[in-house]
């Protein structure tokens, strides 16, 4: 495989695990959620939930539709205010000197923004949700880049080409509109868009849920690679447990606004201990 | 020689609660432990949960009550208790998994999963890939595969790209479930010889082998779980 080359050659997950337990950044979290709640009405939404994630780490939620797993993947990235609880994010908040724990829902409304522009990621099940459809591939990728205050024309061209390659696009295409590209093209450069400004945390609703089977392994694939090479934390929403087993470190099962089970991937899918997990798990046909 | 795996009066049982709540119990205080350099063979009839106190060393399935404590980078840690980051960590550089089926991820080459545990420690690319070609060759997985993904190859050659993965790397602890299942005889031997060889450098290995004449070779003792009491046979 060349097309993610350019990835490659930065230094790999790796190494920047060891440098991290070096520092010993390794032990302490980057993002801390307690209690946070969020109820519509009872069993609507999501309750008393708290975890702790590490760099580079891939967390999965999985549960059936309504469950509230998106509602609360709205709340973790802080688009959605919760009634109750905390989000606590370890990070560079703007004039501070070190890095420190914020309070997401302390911060005025123009961080939370900042943070969502740069050091944070989101894609959107719907691609289009995440993309301009007016503007060109390239300068959907370029934008991130200069809310991080990037001006150089050439520079953020150059990015957007490279990373339009990165996510297996053709650079001849990085004038054409979002609108012109198929589905699985869209879900990649939503991921380039979101990428191209190296951030620390990725949340994503869904991101294989509208696409073609063949299409939608091409795209596992790519974020496999990618959450490795970048070393990237990943928050992803999913219904689909094959996806959870591909990608995620650790699961949290959710039903009815409650985490009911959570652990290691395999251990939550291989001997589930919940009702509702077993039962989950079991539906799932073998092949 | 030094212990690296000990397991204290592990106890498991299955709760089918979409099944009238059914319980089935499997391992009932289950004790032993494994010094390096020393293959302990779990023994027992199908269903006396063999693989489920395999799974269990891997921290792929709970335990009710008990310990399963590893040695690993000077410190013994319970995996029965641990976090599921510590034991991701573990896995990485202390416990190795062989199983006979390979979980084919589509795309990535035969190469690349067979290099991929390594490159997971920080190890060297080249040094990584040079390795990988040597544990393919003696497997007897034919080169003009290397670079194709898995999921077209053979049960035989998918079986033993992830033995070549479960030994790029010399974890300190080995957990074999029935590597040279269906493997013909030249390739169970080639298996064979990498366990000795493992043991050789200190590694502690626990393992399921249906087959009698590999498991004469490479036991050292027999755990049988067969009977309602588990008691170590020396």
């Amino acid at each position: 495989m060349t097309a993610i080359n350019s990835v490659i050659s930065r230094p790999s997950a790796a190494q920047m695990k060891v440098q991290a337990e070096i520092h010993g950044q390794a032990d302490r979290p980057l993002l801390v959620v307690d209690a946070l709640s969020k109820l519509y009405a009872p069993g609507k939404g999501f309750s008393e939930v708290s975890f702790a994630l590490y760099s580079g780490e891939v967390l999965g939620i999985v549960g059936e539709s309504g469950s509230g797993k998106s509602t609360l993947l709205q709340a973790l990235s802080g688009r959605l205010k919760p009634d109750a609880g905390s989000v606590l994010y370890r990070g560079y908040a703007q004039g501070d000197q070190g890095d420190q724990m914020n309070d997401l829902y302390g911060m005025p409304e123009s961080e939370r923004r900042r943070l969502l522009r740069t050091e944070w990621g989101v894609v959107h099940q719907h691609p289009m949700d995440g993309l301009r459809p007016r503007v060109s591939a390239g300068g959907n990728i370029g934008e991130r880049l200069m809310a991080k205050g990037l001006s150089h024309y050439g520079n953020i061209r150059e990015q957007a080409l490279r990373w339009l390659s990165d996510v297996e696009i053709d650079q001849g295409r990085v004038d054409d509109l979002p609108t012109t590209f198929s589905g699985g093209m869209q879900q990649r450069l939503q991921i380039a868009r979101n990428l191209v400004t190296h951030p620390q945390l990725i949340f994503m609703d869904e991101p294989t849920g509208g696409l073609d089977v063949s299409v939608q392994a091409r795209l596992l694939d790519l974020l496999r690679r990618l959450v490795n090479e970048l070393n990237l934390s990943v928050i992803i929403v999913t219904h689909d447990l094959a996806v959870a087993r591909l990608l995620a470190d650790r699961l949290m099962v959710m039903k009815q606004s409650r985490v009911v089970e959570s652990g290691l991937t395999d251990q939550v899918l291989d001997d589930p201990q919940h009702p509702y997990t077993q039962l989950l798990v079991s539906s799932v046909l073998q092949n | 020689m030094e212990t690296m795996l000990r397991a204290s009066e592990v106890s498991k049982r299955f709760v089918l609660h979409n099944q009238g709540g059914v319980e089935l119990p499997v391992l009932k205080q289950a004790s032993f432990s494994v010094n390096q350099g020393e293959c302990l063979v779990l023994n027992g009839r199908s269903g006396s949960g063999k693989s489920t106190l395999l799974r269990a060393l891997y921290g792929n399935y709970l335990v009710d009550s008990g310990r399963i404590e590893v040695k690993t980078q000077g410190y013994w840690l319970d995996i029965a208790s641990a976090t599921p980051r510590a034991i991701l960590q573990l896995r990485r550089n202390t416990i190795g998994w062989v199983s006979q089926f390979l979980r084919v991820i589509p795309r990535v080459s035969a190469l690349d999963v067979v290099m991929q545990p390594l490159l997971d420690v920080g190890g060297d690319a080249k040094h990584a890939k040079h390795k990988a070609q040597q544990l393919l060759e003696r497997l007897n997985v034919p080169s003009h595969l290397w670079a194709l993904a898995p999921a077209t190859f053979s049960g035989g050659e998918q079986q033993r790209v992830n033995i070549a993965r479960g030994f790029i790397l010399d974890y300190p602890v080995l957990l074999l479930d029935e590597p040279t299942a269906s493997l013909d005889s030249t390739n169970a031997s080639a298996v064979v010889e990498l366990i000795d060889q493992a043991k050789q450098r200190g590694a502690a290995v626990v393992g399921i082998f249906h087959d009698s004449q590999v498991r004469e070779q490479v036991a050292d003792r027999l755990y049988d779980l067969s009977t309602q009491d588990t008691t170590v046979q020396g």
